[in-house]
């Protein structure tokens, strides 16, 4: 494998293989307490990377170590084109959990402030994070999801190749979650790398493109979220109400059934493979018509829970 | 850097409770305590001096500086650092050290400005002298920065945000009783006495007086004085947490 920084010297831009960050067996103590036993992950360019697990399973402390914070016991962290804090402070853009602005300062103020610091301007970023109308409005006063924005903004305001963002919707009512997303969504496309830190399972699998599962202080397992869902269950259970008597017989003839029950008037189908359709097909050649279908799939949840033996919220 | 003074300086403003503390409050004491018919008189105590003439404004000097040293910067820095804004700064190219340079550089604008508002307003009010010896200025920026170091190992040492300017009161009552805020240190009883010459407050009262009044300032006040910022300089720089 290359090292990457001569990837990025040699001006190779093969999108999704080239590694910008790269963390080999990262140790972390605080005293007697381990936060971080032994993370290794690569992230590659324009990737969104999650880092998934439960509260106090040393997320933060390896996002502070990525960003320069703190300084691991053990281990490396290699990072494209930073070699040393100062060019790491210019290529990463940090979004700290719970870091606040004072109270009475104003948004603009702020993003021009932070602008500044990288010798630049803020460009458009106010409008493209929505708070072009709170240009003028007292951090104090802004709701959670426009403080977060906000920080989004100043972790986007130097221009950096890669961004991190630490629990980021933690706090915020759904509406302004999925705003936050959509923007998370905006900033990959134009081109920047994310590494993003949550215990929010819906937000891993509806962002990620791929994550690491950490579980005390140690990565349980690298995937796509989908490939960490099939990783232990590629069951799906399929929930409905027929539209009129059938037999039950029919439906477990499939190869895909693995068991049928009804409870009340639903009836509950196990099975594998592409379920819903060959279930659906079975009871039209009946006549019957599948109402209420719901289909249940193992989640990131299910994953976590198979790999620690531990839930994840 | 530029930037961050003034956005800084603009925060400062708009906190206008402290400068209410830091100027308006000083100076209304001055006012009022210079008005009481007694003061105004001669005093043998103080040597035959009016009670106005640098008694009065010179411990309303201190009370405006240790305002700002003891008060308010520990609690704006323990403040940033409880709220992140210090640590937010340590992941961008900009040092927060430079936050800390910009709090000395405003803080030390405050208590500029209060020491005019008070020197022209004992002037006018009560006829006072204006500071004649040229060490005034060296002995009010040595004070100040030996308070200011005081300041700086309060904000390292709080807790949280809220004990900051707790402990800064704390320090900052005591040392104005044995600066003779209250009772004239030529008044005090000798124990009072040995125990405000070494109060750090003291020997800045003492040496902003006999500065004031146009004499040289005691090299005994300055030694205090010069030993007090080594020491807690020192200590503050080891002891100060970004987060």
């Amino acid at each position: 494998m290359h090292p990457s920084g001569f990837c990025a010297a040699a001006g190779i831009s093969s999108v999704y293989s080239m590694k910008v960050i790269e963390v080999t067996n990262l140790h972390k103590r605080y005293g007697t307490h381990v936060a971080v036993d032994d993370v290794s992950f690569s992230v590659a360019e324009g990737e969104i990377f999650g880092i998934l697990g439960p509260n106090g399973a040393g997320k933060t402390t390896t996002v502070e170590c990525l960003s320069g914070l703190r300084e691991p016991d053990r281990g490396t962290i290699k990072i494209a084109g930073a070699d040393d804090r100062d060019s790491l402070k210019r290529i990463m853009g940090v979004q700290l959990q719970s870091a606040e602005l004072p109270e009475k300062l104003k948004v603009w103020e702020a993003l021009d402030l932070y602008a500044s610091f990288y010798g630049r301007t803020s460009g458009d970023l106010l409008e493209r994070v929505g708070l072009t109308e709170k240009r003028d409005t007292y951090f104090g006063k802004l709701s959670g999801g426009q403080k977060q924005r906000l920080s989004i903004a100043l972790a986007l305001v130097g221009g950096p190749r890669i961004a991190v963002l630490d629990e980021l919707t933690t706090g915020l009512d759904p509406q302004a979650r999925r705003d936050t997303w959509e923007l998370i969504e905006q900033v990959r496309n134009d081109g920047v790398t994310i590494v993003l830190v949550t215990h929010f399972m819906e937000e891993a699998e509806r962002l990620c493109d791929r994550l690491a599962l950490i579980d005390a202080g140690r990565v349980v397992a690298t995937d796509t979220p989908s490939g960490l869902v099939a990783m232990v269950d590629d069951e799906q259970r399929l929930r409905f109400r027929p539209s009129g008597p059938f037999s039950e017989e029919i439906l477990r003839a499939l190869p895909e059934v693995t068991e049928v029950s009804r409870s009340g008037e639903q009836v509950v189908v196990t099975g594998t493979g592409n379920l819903p359709h060959a279930v659906t097909l079975a009871l039209a050649a009946e006549g019957v018509i599948p109402t209420d279908l719901r289909i249940e799939q193992a989640t990131l949840d299910d994953a976590f829970l198979a790999l620690t033996g531990r839930k994840l919220a | 850097m530029k930037k961050i003074l003034a956005v800084e300086t603009k925060l400062h403003l708009r906190d206008s409770w402290s400068m209410l503390f830091i100027i308006a409050l000083p100076l209304l004491l001055l006012i009022v305590i210079g008005n009481i018919p007694d003061l105004g008189k001669p005093n043998p105590d103080l040597g035959g001096e009016r009670f106005v003439d640098t008694q009065l404004p010179a411990t309303m000097l201190l009370l405006a500086l240790t305002t700002v040293a003891l008060t308010v910067l520990p609690a704006v820095l323990a403040t940033y650092r409880h709220q992140g804004v210090l640590r937010r700064m340590s992941t961008t190219p900009v040092s927060p050290a430079s936050m800390l340079s910009v709090q000395l550089i405003i803080n030390l604008g405050m208590a500029v400005i209060a020491a005019v508002v008070l020197i022209l307003g004992a002037r006018l009010v009560h006829g006072s002298p204006i500071p004649s010896h040229w060490a005034f200025v060296p002995v009010f920026l040595l004070g100040t920065a030996a308070l200011m170091s005081i300041g700086l190992l309060i904000a390292a040492l709080a807790p949280n945000a809220k004990s900051a300017p707790l402990i800064g009161n704390v320090i900052m009552f005591p040392m104005l009783f044995f600066a003779g805020m209250w009772i004239p240190r030529e008044t005090m009883p000798p124990v009072l006495r040995t125990i405000s010459d070494y109060s750090v407050g003291g020997p800045i009262v003492q040496a902003m007086r006999d500065t004031w009044a146009g004499e040289a300032p005691s090299l005994g006040s300055l030694a205090v004085i010069v030993v007090g910022l080594a020491l807690f300089s020192a200590l503050a720089v080891r002891l100060f947490r970004w987060q």
